[in-house]
């Protein structure tokens, strides 16, 4: 890192040749400055990002299970082949996991852009209000799961006060039922997942030119369309960027299903991560849980260049 | 509304429209009444949303302050055996201990790294700084859950499992790359100039930079690292997976432990539910603002 850490303490300040290139010009001397800079985070991400994925990568090729030693060695693509041709379990929880994503980015998306809208106008009590509707960002996936747990609860939850007033039935349980099991963890996620993409896009709204709008109502144009014409397209690389970020996020989301649901009733709410952490964690099967994880790191990437392309991310700018 | 409006003396008659002059009043921003939508059109969806939001939060301080079996709607009388249960009998007491250390611990650790490589990234052109944006842009699509199994491995050979310091380390990587991302970008908001100011008067870099730069990154550096605390505070499977004596859980584990037990005690698990909220929750109330500021300095397209 610090090949280049040089004796000569002091460099003479100032002069910068060219302001709008910091770094580059008058300190040929601290080339070993940034890379020391660096140095803390890149060796941190080396040892536990960069590492663990090239463990991934070759124990994936491997047969490795504690509970099973005499198996143990090289295995080739054999857990690859087991994955794809002979896994039902894959399958299903790769269809769920997909299922899951685009349901909760859809919808958190849609409700953070329209609480984004309505929270960026000017009235009174916007302050509370922005600080209210926001707060379940802070709350973590088990506590969802906590707080669900008591508004689901057949006995003593929502369901039975809504009953009293006549709505639906007594004895109602939405979480042991596989109907209704997955609008119910939607429902609780999009709890907590909204303010989210609220927060983001009312970030993003702050550096919108009034002047267009002014420009636009002088014109004419109705609020639906100074929406579609001025707001719309200059959130949109906020919003492929957080509809992005937030996929992969779902993606790995494990803390709510696993507790809300436990991937039961009958394995229909198992997502990949999920499937993969008991096979490799509870199941002991590090060499055919790596192989899973590497599978499902190639289909993330590949999704992800997919969406970037098709939404052709940072065009108008360039 | 109108009275509200009226009281500041910025009521417009509604058409005169173009060009009406600014309001004397001067808070109230310029904006003509054809480009506010309707004042229900704003209260209703809000007012409803906010039941959305709140009616799950009540609902939970309703069960932790009401006493077992009721099934009043409003938590009077108010009793706190269920926290007194959960905070000793249930160890609570130990897991919040244990949480607040790995969230101010992973808080500390992704503020200083980030900021050291935030500022590099801002200030300095070197040979690898493009491969190693490349490499933070990417680590954010890497999912944490998917390294659990080789990091378990990674923790395992150091000898870190069952130690608070796989869950900070495991939290502060992961925290790592969107906090330096933010930070240079915010570092880049400083004008360099005011740096180079400072150098020509004969401070040196460290110097200028404490000095200087600093003390304009407050509310980004607050944003971020409050980002840092949240996260691992909620974060439940490296805890789960990494921390196996009791003693060294933390509250996500706790709670999830309460979920799983053979009867739940909805009670206790409630009272459960607040202990992990308040923290976060107070913390929030204080950022929300600056989450706001932060995130639209420009940050995400840095």
């Amino acid at each position: 890192m610090a090949l280049t850490a040089v004796p000569k303490k002091r460099v003479l300040p100032g002069k910068p040749a060219k302001p709008g290139k910091p770094g580059k010009a008058g300190k040929t001397g601290k080339r070993g400055l940034p890379y020391l800079l660096i140095a803390p985070a890149g060796l941190l991400m080396l040892g536990f990002i960069a590492y663990p994925m090239l463990s991934v990568v070759y124990y994936s090729l491997q047969h490795y299970n504690v509970t099973k030693p005499w198996r143990n060695g090289y295995a080739g693509l054999e857990n690859f082949r087991e994955i794809f041709f002979e896994d039902p379990l894959f399958w299903q929880t790769l269809a769920f996991s997909a299922k899951w994503v685009v349901a909760e980015v859809g919808l958190q998306l849609l409700f953070g852009l329209a609480l984004a809208l309505i929270v960026n106008q000017t009235f009174i009590g916007r302050g509370i209000a922005r600080a209210l509707v926001f707060s379940p960002w802070a709350v973590s996936g088990v506590l969802t799961t906590t707080i669900w747990i008591l508004l689901y609860n057949p006995s003593t939850g929502l369901s039975r006060y809504l009953a009293d007033v006549g709505i639906g039935e007594y004895g109602t349980s939405v979480l042991s039922d596989t109907g209704t099991v997955f609008w119910a963890a939607v429902l609780a996620e999009l709890w907590r997942g909204v303010p989210f993409f609220a927060i983001l896009i009312l970030a993003d709204l702050q550096s919108v030119s009034k002047d267009l709008y002014e420009a636009a109502s002088v014109d004419g144009a109705s609020r639906f369309r100074q929406f579609w014409h001025i707001t719309l397209p200059h959130l949109k690389d906020a919003i492929i960027l957080s509809t992005l970020l937030r996929a992969v996020w779902e993606f790995n989301n494990v803390d709510l299903l696993y507790t809300l649901t436990g991937g039961g009733p009958a394995g229909v709410t198992t997502t990949l991560p999920l499937y993969v952490a008991n096979t490799g964690i509870e199941g002991h099967d590090f060499g055919y849980a790596s192989a899973l994880t590497t599978v499902a790191f190639v289909i993330l990437l590949f999704c992800s260049i997919l969406y970037l392309r098709l939404s052709k991310f940072g065009g108008d700018d360039k | 509304m109108t009275a509200a409006l009226a009281e500041k003396g910025t009521h417009v008659p509604a058409p005169a429209d173009g060009e009406t002059p600014p309001p004397a009043g001067g808070r109230q921003r310029r904006r003509r009444p054809a480009d506010q939508p309707p004042r229900w059109q704003i209260y209703l969806p809000l007012g409803l949303y906010l039941l959305f939001t709140l009616i799950p939060f009540y609902w939970m301080v309703l069960f932790a302050l009401r006493p077992a079996g009721s099934t009043s709607l409003v938590p009077w009388p108010v009793t706190f055996e269920h926290f007194e249960k959960v905070w000793s009998e249930r160890s609570f007491g130990t897991y919040f201990l244990n949480s607040t250390y790995v969230g101010i611990a992973s808080m500390v650790m992704t503020t200083v790294v980030a900021l050291a490589g935030g500022y590099a990234l801002a200030r300095f052109r070197f040979r690898l700084k493009n491969a190693f944006m490349l490499a933070l842009l990417c680590s954010q699509f890497i999912p944490g859950a998917l390294m659990l199994v080789p990091l378990f491995e990674t923790f395992r050979n150091l000898q870190l499992i069952n130690s608070l310091w796989s869950v900070i380390i495991a939290e502060t990587v992961f925290q790592l790359p969107l906090s330096m991302i933010l930070i240079s970008g915010f570092i880049k908001n400083v004008p360099e100039s005011l740096e180079e100011a400072a150098w020509v008067d004969g401070c040196s870099r460290l110097r200028a930079f404490l000095a200087i730069v600093l003390p304009m990154l407050r509310p980004g550096l607050i944003a971020v690292g409050s980002f840092a605390f949240v996260h691992s505070w909620n974060h439940f499977l490296f805890a789960l997976m990494f921390l196996s004596s009791q003693d060294k859980q933390t509250i996500p584990v706790g709670l999830n432990t309460l979920i799983g037990a053979d009867s739940v005690d909805l009670g206790a698990l409630a009272a459960g539910g607040v202990v992990a909220a308040v923290p976060v929750v107070i913390i929030f109330a204080f950022i929300q603002k600056w989450l706001i500021t932060g995130f639209s300095a420009g940050a995400v397209k840095g």
